[in-house]
């Protein structure tokens, strides 16, 4: 049996330590399947993953993994609920089109919701718009306004905002910094949402 | 008794040189009870294989045909002469890679290559069965290609596949024998036949049975063949095979062999004479009534139904890992079919992927060359053999 998995990035790492061995997964914009992968070898969940890219599903099912090619926006609304320990969705509730349900139904079908995304609130991208004037281009967010697939950019004061409004309850925040290393951070402070470049957080529903 | 024979086809060999497989006959100790209650026997299963059992007996793939298909999925046909129907999926190297895998693939029951249907001879009456012929379900042609596993000695297969009604039997396998398929994978298929293929496959047994040759299905004893009938159900049936798009991009309104158009009913234009040549080498290959058998079976094909209406319950429980591809243009079984067969699998916390590639053939893509497709095959039994530990 193969068991060697190449390494992951930090964020997706970060995520792999939030998530309790044996539990059932859910990771909706699973991409080319690299999360997933981890979780079953290193956490030995039982994983399920939702992926609108055709190529990444085929990644996907040559790693073995099951995976159903569909879209968060139009596909959540069939899942039962709580039929799964932990629902993620990595770097991916940007890029929804109905950002607000898409979580409902996350912390719906979900035991606990893991979520990460970019921080447009962060100084270089406050600065950036600014100075320039222009939609601002980072690292993270290397797109024009008129080609990005981040449809719907929120800082993480928004995010606080909108998981608060869906009665959730944030159980853990997380900053990521330029270098991808995370540190547990409070959500309300001023601070990270100036200085976090992405933020990992772990929700339960109301 | 179970013994393998020569399989008997209606037709002549075109290919003596072909390899033409094996059957197993299943004497009078081996009925085979069907879904109408009645029971069949003797009867035999024609199949074919490929590639070699492995020492373990882990390296089989199963392939389930499609209406009008048969065993030779691979090598020339020893009847047409021409290449078998998923010559561009099995094979050495291929992605049903022949190397590695022992494929086996079967005639259905109620054919007409080799496995009995209605052109054989009922032993009872020394006739051909002609409509005496008992209905059949896919059900039932699970139970014989079931059957024939066993006397060929394999208990579990790696994987089972297969498109359109191939698809179906490979739902109805898991269902029926969770604990004999690692891996499945239902490809441009349903769980249920819609009003709308039931309707098309009404029309093309009507033309059938309209043929005067047909003689209420008792045409070998008179010596006629109901070819009108039996190509204008062919016909009408690969319409729907194709798609609009594919139809328009092939044909247009391009005129055959004219300049211009001859104000009769001959064939003007190129699709008119595409038809007509797809339903002329149909009637070379394919039996009127088993033509009818077969559509029937589709048509009755509803696997919720044995399951109080509930299509996750004929999967529950099952260990079987899934994955079921549809195409963005086949609107016989369109993607909507497909993915409900993904979420009622879903609901019950089976293993499932579920893709759908993006095509303008129409439903006859899964035939075709498409490169999406055999990256998923490939890499769905790539990983189905990994875990078993296949070679």
């Amino acid at each position: 049996m193969k068991t060697t998995v190449p390494a992951l990035r930090a964020d997706l790492a970060a995520i792999v330590a939030m998530i309790p061995d044996g539990a059932r997964v859910l990771d909706v914009g699973c991409g080319d399947g690299a999360l997933l992968e981890h979780l079953i070898a290193t956490r030995h969940v039982n994983g399920r993953g939702i992926e609108l890219s055709q190529q990444n599903v085929n990644a996907c099912v040559a790693r073995g993994l099951a995976v159903l090619q569909g879209d968060a926006d139009a596909d959540l609304a069939e899942y039962p609920s709580q039929v799964f320990d932990v629902a993620i969705l990595s770097q991916t509730i940007q890029a929804t089109r109905a950002p607000r349900t898409v979580l409902g139904h996350l912390l719906r079908i979900g035991q606990r919701t893991v979520v990460s995304f970019p921080n447009f609130g962060h100084w270089r991208v406050r600065l950036s718009l600014l100075a320039k004037g222009r939609m601002p281009r980072t690292k993270a967010l290397d797109h024009h306004w008129y080609d990005t697939p981040n449809i719907h950019l929120c800082t993480i004061a928004d995010f606080v905002a909108l998981a608060r409004e869906q009665g959730a309850v944030i159980e853990r925040a997380l900053s990521l910094d330029e270098t991808g290393r995370t540190r547990p951070m409070n959500p309300s402070a001023w601070g990270p949402n100036l200085f976090a470049q992405g933020a990992i957080f772990m929700l339960r529903g109301g | 008794m179970v013994e393998t024979i020569t399989p008997r086809f209606p037709r002549p060999l075109s290919a003596p040189g072909a390899d033409i497989g094996k059957a197993v006959h299943f004497g009078a100790d081996k009925p085979l009870k069907l879904d109408s209650g009645h029971v069949l026997s003797p009867f035999t299963v024609a199949y074919m294989t490929y590639g070699a059992l492995n020492a373990a007996k882990s390296n089989v793939v199963l392939i389930c045909h499609a209406l009008t298909g048969d065993q030779f999925v691979a090598g020339q046909h020893p009847v047409t002469g021409r290449p078998g129907w998923w010559e561009t999926m099995v094979g050495p190297g291929k992605p049903i890679d022949t190397d590695r895998f022992f494929v086996i693939s079967a005639n259905v029951l109620g054919g007409c290559m080799g496995t009995t249907g209605p052109a054989e001879t009922d032993p009872a009456t020394g006739k051909p069965y002609g409509l005496s012929f008992p209905l059949v379900t896919v059900k039932d042609m699970v139970r014989a290609q079931a059957m024939l596993l066993d006397a060929l000695g394999i208990e579990k297969v790696l994987c089972v596949t297969g498109g359109s009604m191939g698809g179906m039997q490979a739902l109805q396998w898991v269902a029926s024998y969770p604990d004999r398929v690692v891996t499945a994978a239902p490809i441009a298929t349903a769980a249920r036949h819609s009003a709308q293929n039931i309707a098309f496959h009404e029309v093309g047994r009507q033309a059938i049975m309209a043929d005067p040759d047909w003689k209420a299905g008792a045409y070998q004893l008179e010596g006629t063949q109901p070819n009108k009938g039996l190509s204008v159900a062919r016909m009408a049936a690969h319409i729907t095979y194709l798609s609009e798009a594919a139809l328009q991009r092939k044909f247009g309104r391009n005129l055959q062999e004219r300049e211009s158009i001859s104000f009769g009913f001959g064939p003007d234009f190129q699709i008119e004479s595409y038809l007509h040549h797809q339903g002329m080498t149909f009637v070379d290959r394919f039996d009127a009534n088993a033509y009818l058998y077969i559509t029937r079976a589709m048509d009755y094909f509803d696997l919720a139904a044995d399951y109080d209406g509930v299509l996750g319950e004929a999967f529950r429980n099952c260990k079987t890992r899934f994955c079921i591809v549809s195409f963005t243009s086949d609107w016989l079984f369109p993607t909507s079919e497909n993915k409900r067969i993904a979420h009622a699998l879903n609901a019950v916390a089976a293993d499932v992927s579920f893709v759908e590639i993006e095509s303008d053939r129409g439903h006859d893509a899964f035939l075709l060359d498409e490169p999406e497709l055999f990256a998923v095959m490939r890499g769905f039994l790539n990983a189905a053999a990994a875990q078993q530990g296949v070679a």
